[in-house]
């Protein structure tokens, strides 16, 4: 992905790869005790087959999350905001805001423990919808406030 | 013209009966029997209780519901446990329809259907008013959503006047035509297979009450979507006027539409593989509203407005002239590998712009090309697939508050679809102002 170096890039925090790491990891142990409790009780193949795929899971993700939580990536222009995001498939929006009818910032439980937060971005096109999770509560709320102010300025009708 | 003052109105008195459609049908069905049967009243007792319950039920909704236009606003109060008042500023209407399904035709009245814009939007009815009302309100209610914005609101009255008269109309569509290219369009072609289908089926199988039993249930379906277009588009007339464009026409169920200049997010060109050896196109606009919102009727649900439902390249190009002076007339193919990665879509790839408009072409078998205005445009994406990487190709779409319509420059050069991002990007903010 090629990143205008001329724009100020900035990303999530980086407790959003924990989080993630968290996540998946979860989801790996419940495999991998699912694993051991078929293995002891029933089948022995079936068992290892849970484990290997655990194991699986855990190592190919753990690469794809670092390169997943790279690529996020938010700019503030004059005039619009920038959001990158995917490795798979990469996506670079450009959200003027004038057009933001509104701002979401939401956290999960865990996004909340870790003190993270998610900033969605509505326009009123339906296709466009814009988030940047994992920031910093405190950043999360700086940067809810300045696309509502900027959105003010700028807004334009329909 | 001037409001009615602040009194409240009722809607027309039959609106329960119209609104209750094909209820109404079915309780004439159960009444006919037992009047003219010879049978006595008291044999059909319960029926007779359910009519009459669904009759004070529909008398009581006709009471409870008033409406009136205030403060620029129109208000619409309903509800008679659950009291509901919804108030529609009249400055954000997108456009204003009069339907007429075939029994609000029998009893004379017709359904007015604001269209209002904004992500709280929504479609804010009026079920029934006399046909004689509709017309000078729909008028009075444009009037005023455009007197918002004009200042000189004291020599309206003879400019509306003149306005009526001066509606030119811009193109109609012979039924013949209309009637062809449905039935070779993709809703005919589809009734067609499964009645091709289902005779096969009862030529082959032993069992044809069987097949005929099963069948009949999609019979129904085709010939209902095919009647439906071709009852929504019959003699549909498009007209231009000051109040922005109009369209009307329908052979049972009458509409009449007003887009307002200006709101219009996108349009569209399609053209169906059938229909491109006679030069035909279909040309559909979209305008900002809710994505398939509940309530919304059934004309309206996720179909686009055809303002030409079938019509000569030519004429098409000319409503494009009136709808959109500055758009983009050439477009720039794909770079050739884009080949590899969509063969079908290949040869109709393209996209141009110019300074206040987008245009962009995709489709398989049908061409479409779609245009955005750029100071529409909500949102840019530039997105890059597995596939795409490989290729070093790169889609950019364009987001629009319509429904359906988005121009996506699709399998661009990789460098091309990062410089159209920001070029169009910038483009739109000047457009915007």
């Amino acid at each position: 992905m090629e990143i205008r170096p001329d724009e100020d890039w900035r990303q999530p925090d980086r407790k959003l790869l924990r989080l993630r790491r968290l996540e998946v990891g979860t989801a790996a142990a419940v495999l991998a005790i699912a694993g051991v409790v078929v293995a002891v009780t029933g089948s022995l193949a079936g068992g290892i087959v849970l484990l290997v795929a655990a194991l699986f899971l855990a190592l190919t993700l753990e690469r794809f999350l670092r390169r997943r939580f790279e690529a996020w990536g938010y700019a503030e222009r004059q005039d619009d905001l920038l959001v990158r995001r995917g490795v798979l498939f990469s996506r670079l929006s450009v959200i003027p805001y004038g057009r933001m009818q509104f701002i979401d910032v939401t956290a999960g439980p865990l996004e909340r423990a870790l003190g993270l937060a998610t900033v969605k971005m509505h326009t009123a096109a339906a296709a466009s919808d814009a988030r940047i999770p994992g920031l910093d509560r405190t950043e999360a709320e700086r940067l809810r406030d300045r696309l509502a102010e900027l959105g003010e300025a700028q807004a334009a009708g329909l | 013209m001037s409001g009615s003052g602040d009194g409240w109105q009722r809607l027309h008195p039959l609106s329960p009966v119209v609104r209750g459609g094909r209820a109404t049908i079915a309780i004439a069905v159960i009444l006919v029997p037992t009047v003219f049967g010879g049978r006595s009243l008291s044999a059909d007792y319960p029926q007779l209780v359910a009519v009459g319950a669904i009759a004070a039920l529909g008398f009581v909704s006709w009471l409870v519901t008033r409406w009136r236009v205030h403060d620029d606003d129109l208000q619409i109060e309903t509800g008679l446990i659950r009291r509901r008042s919804a108030r529609f500023p009249l400055a954000q209407v997108q456009a204003i329809d009069v339907v007429r399904p075939g029994l609000a035709r029998l009893f004379r009245v017709a359904e007015l259907r604001l269209r209002v814009g904004g992500a709280s939007g929504g479609m804010a009815r009026l079920a029934y008013v006399s046909e004689r009302e509709a017309e000078p309100l729909r008028d009075r209610l444009l009037e005023l959503a455009r007197g918002e914005r004009a200042e000189a609101a004291a020599d309206e009255a003879p400019g509306e006047e003149r306005a009526r008269t001066e509606a030119r109309v811009l193109a109609t569509v012979p039924p013949l035509r209309l009637a062809i290219s449905i039935l070779i369009s993709d809703v005919g072609l589809a009734a067609a297979a499964i009645l091709a289908a289902l005779v096969v089926a009862a030529i082959l199988s032993p069992g044809r009450a069987a097949v005929a039993g099963g069948g009949f249930l999609w019979v129904v379906t085709a010939l209902t979507l095919v009647w439906r277009r071709f009852n929504q588009e019959y003699r549909l007339t498009l007209a231009e006027s000051p109040e922005g464009l109009q369209l009307h026409g329908g052979l049972i169920a009458l509409t009449a539409e007003t887009i307002r200049p200006g709101r219009v997010q996108a349009v569209r060109m399609v053209e169906p593989f059938l229909w491109q050896p006679l030069g035909w196109c279909r040309l559909e606009v979209d305008v900002a509203g809710r994505q398939r919102a509940k309530g919304e009727g059934e004309a309206q649900r996720g179909r686009l407005r055809a303002v030409l439902p079938v019509g000569s390249r030519a004429l098409a190009e000319e409503l494009l002239d009136t709808l959109l002076p500055d758009r983009p007339r050439e477009l720039a193919a794909p770079p050739r590998r884009a080949l590899w990665k969509s063969p079908l879509r290949y040869r109709k790839l393209g996209w141009g712009r110019t300074q206040t408009c987008v245009a962009a072409s995709s489709g398989r078998l049908r061409r479409i090309t779609a245009w955005v205005p750029l100071e529409k445009v909500q949102s840019l994406r530039r997105v890059q697939g597995p596939v795409q990487r490989r290729f070093a190709l790169a889609s950019v779409h364009v987001d629009t508050a319509g429904r359906t319509v988005h121009a996506s420059l699709r399998d661009r050069d990789g460098e091309e679809a990062d410089r159209a991002l920001l070029e169009l990007a910038d483009l739109a903010r000047a457009a915007r102002g």
